[in-house]
């Protein structure tokens, strides 16, 4: 097993919180994990990456390959276009609808989605407005994890304890909010994507 | 021992806490920071009271961690790559007098300039200097070549640069602990003098550390972080430093690469493993990350030996971070990359915080340089750059910590008035307060802005020296108390700042003004840290 992840999105929105959950529930699995994160400058509202990658063998490089990674989590719809030159042939890409609009020429939107629906595996769904549903508006992020869950080679219950061990720390009600938007978003996508509930 | 997912930052950090580190000295820096954060949080480092407070800037943080050293205990002190510049006269020096307790220095280069003004090499100051290098390939490495680092600083008697870069500082992976080491006792050098550097004591200190070389190049040699993978095909042969041996097997995941291999983690450059590889193989590859190092001093000045390919030839684009499509083309393989990114993909740049007090203070600058015409405003490095960058376009300069201040006097100098620097607090306490001293000395005619946000932002909000005492520093220097103004950087004070500024811009002498208002990120920080008091100790 081998999986290759890039995770996307603007500084602040919360993609090393779904790299660190990832990673924790790659160690439960006692998988080989590298993740290369943006820490400094970009972080200030800028856009952000973080490269994953998940084996059961060693790993060598911290970079993904262009054209090798298997799936690309994105919290951002423009930023999750930034990334396809990374992007294997039957790789998915799995990302939020909600812009995040802090630059004068930001796209219009219905350009952006036909972009995103070009692509024969996709998963395009609006994380913010699944949190809100299940009243964890601040956890789009986890919203996204848990659509891209069917994706992952690690079984679920691994991304709940790993959620478990990141927030713990700030308490039950973090962790439970957490949870929940897991939930949602992988019921959204095994509900709308017949690829993914197969998985 | 248990295993840890660590950054490459971290595994220093962890390293050097199970090596017996009794103090780490450093001044932030990406991508540096997360080594002093590291040992900050670290439950065992607060239990054994290793210090961990920020020091002013990289020169001190040396020269501290060099008199831990001088009292026989072991330290380190950690930078940015051009915090090295900041600390060359130290860290040049620590070399000449040698240490007493094991000194290591850490130091992050940043190929790409992901967060920083140049991509400059450590690897040459640890030449110039003459001390042992070492350059981990992965976390684990990072981790023990830290924990090794002092022993080895002990046994050749000098400092041990740790070079290592963004990729690696930045990435986490699982690293396995060592068992903790005790910290030492103290102790003076056996030498009383082994530490002054006067003419006749230096020339014998200098000599010592020439006559070290030659135990420096056999450790090298000897080390096992060097290493010659054999290879059938003798067609090419790869040099591959630190983190650029992870992308060389990237391109074999079976580690079936058919050429020779020389891996490289120690310096002095191996002399007879290079020279193996060299004879041995028709050509040479070199990959670095990092400036052409190795690469140069094969060729050498006439390139008149065996090809040798890398930077230098184009093989690898001359600048920039390694990574492993670079090398896939430079090995002739072919990289598939996936679709091309969309032309509606815009760039998006970082950008001031909503409710930065930044903003505030540029909106009010630029509405009172209007009346002054263009390009008069020097500035510095921190959040406050990004000033740059539309909507304000405010700020004209961005060199190195401190410069906005002496730039701006020597443009006064040659005539411009008025002459404007804008400078963040730990900026200002870094290296501002000397080229303030030089305004005051001759009494320029200088507007000093110290955008003071009480935190070092841009590298995450580390706590600044500058906090509560920025105005007592500046009439101590010697600017005159009454045009050393305060301001509340708020939209609601947009007039009486553009007032306060437009007085102070005509002044004929030194003038600081200081618009202080807390950095939204740390207050948003504080009080989440508040409301969840989580206990952030690992
Ligand atoms: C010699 C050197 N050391 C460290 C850095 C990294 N660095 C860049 S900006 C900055 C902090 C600036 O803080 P401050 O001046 O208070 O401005 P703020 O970001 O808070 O606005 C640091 C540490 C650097 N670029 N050069």
């Amino acid at each position: 097993m081998k999986s290759d992840i890039i995770l996307s999105g603007v500084g602040g929105q919360g993609i090393l919180s779904i790299a660190a959950t990832i990673g924790m529930a790659a160690l439960e699995n006692k998988l080989y994990l590298k993740q290369a994160e943006v820490h400094g400058m970009s972080q200030r509202g800028g856009a952000v990456q973080s490269h994953l990658r998940i084996s059961v063998n060693e790993i060598a490089s911290d970079l993904i390959p262009l054209g090798k990674a298997d799936l690309i989590i994105s919290v951002e719809p423009m930023e999750s276009l930034r990334y396809l030159p990374y992007l294997s042939k039957e790789g998915w890409l799995v990302t939020n609808t909600t812009p995040f609009v802090n630059i004068p020429d930001y796209p219009e939107m219905e350009n952006v989605i036909s972009e995103i629906e070009k692509l024969p595996h996709h998963i395009a769904i609006n994380a913010d407005e699944i949190a809100k549903r299940v009243k964890s508006p601040r956890s789009s992020n986890m919203v996204m994890l848990g659509a891209a869950s069917p994706f992952l080679d690690i079984p679920y219950e691994c991304l709940e304890n790993g959620i478990k061990k990141i927030f713990g720390s700030k308490g039950e009600k973090i962790v439970n909010v957490n949870i929940e938007a897991l939930k949602a978003g992988r019921k959204f996508a095994i509900e709308h994507t017949p690829v993914a509930s197969k998985r | 021992m248990e295993k840890l997912l660590l950054l490459g930052a971290e595994a220093i950090a962890q390293g050097a806490i199970d090596g017996g580190m009794s103090g780490v000295y450093a001044y932030p820096g990406t991508p540096s920071t997360e080594i002093t954060e590291y040992v900050q949080k670290n439950k065992t480092a607060i239990e054994k009271n290793i210090h961990r407070n920020w020091s002013a800037n990289e020169k001190t943080a040396v020269e501290a961690a060099l008199g831990m050293s001088y009292a026989g205990k072991r330290a380190m002190a950690c930078m940015k790559h051009v915090g090295l510049n900041v600390a060359a006269d130290a860290f040049i020096n620590s070399a000449i007098t040698g240490v007493n307790g094991g000194l290591v220095v850490a130091v992050a280069d940043d190929p790409s300039m992901h967060s920083s003004q140049n991509e400059q090499d450590s690897r040459f100051y640890g030449k110039f200097s003459m001390i042992p290098m070492l350059e981990p390939s992965n976390q684990q490495e990072a981790y023990n070549m830290t924990y090794e680092g002092f022993e080895l600083s002990e046994k050749l008697g000098v400092p041990v640069l740790i070079r290592f870069t963004t990729r690696l500082s930045h990435s986490r992976a699982g690293v396995q602990r060592k068992e903790i080491k005790n910290q030492n006792q103290l102790s003076y050098p056996k030498d009383p003098i082994q530490f002054v550097l006067l003419p006749f004591n230096a020339r014998k200190r200098y000599n010592s550390l020439l006559g070290k070389q030659a135990l420096m190049e056999e450790d090298a040699e000897n080390s096992k972080h060097n290493i010659y993978y054999e290879g059938k095909d003798k067609s090419l042969g790869i040099i591959a430093c630190g983190i650029a041996h992870n992308y060389l097997i990237e391109n074999y995941p079976n580690r079936d690469c058919p050429y020779p291999i020389l891996k490289i983690g120690q310096y002095p450059m191996p002399f007879s493993k290079i020279e193996k590889i060299v004879n041995e193989c028709e050509e040479v590859l070199l990959l670095e990350d990092g400036y052409p190092f190795v690469e140069e001093q094969l060729r050498g000045f006439l390139n008149k030996s065996k090809k040798i390919k890398g930077r230098l030839d184009n093989t690898i684009p001359r600048a920039g971070e390694l990574n492993p499509d670079h090398v896939a083309k430079a090995l002739g393989k072919e990289v598939k990359a996936g679709l091309n990114i969309p032309s509606l993909v815009a760039n998006r740049p970082p950008e001031l915080c909503l409710g930065c007090a930044h903003r505030d203070v540029y909106n009010a600058l630029n509405e009172t340089m209007k009346e002054h015409g263009k390009q008069k405003v020097f500035s510095d490095i921190g959040c406050y750059t990004l000033g740059a960058l539309p909507p304000w376009n405010a700020i004209h300069s961005c060199v190195d910590m401190g410069a906005s201040i002496t730039m701006a006097k020597g443009a006064a100098d040659a005539g411009v008035h008025p002459s404007v620097a804008v400078i963040g607090d730990s900026t200002f306490t870094h290296s501002g307060m000397t080229a303030l001293l030089d305004c005051v000395y001759e009494n320029t005619s200088v507007t000093v802005i110290i955008a003071d946000n009480a935190t070092t932002a841009m590298t995450g909000g580390q706590a600044s020296h500058a906090t509560g005492r920025l105005e007592e520093i500046c009439i101590g220097l010697g600017v005159k108390p009454e045009h050393v103004k305060v301001l509340t950087p708020l939209p609601k004070y947009h007039g009486e700042m553009v007032k306060i500024l437009r007085e102070e811009l005509v002044y004929e002498g030194v003038s600081v003004i200081i618009p202080r208002r807390e950095c939204i990120q740390t207050v948003t920080k504080s009080k989440k840290e508040k409301k969840v008091k989580t206990e952030e100790i690992i």
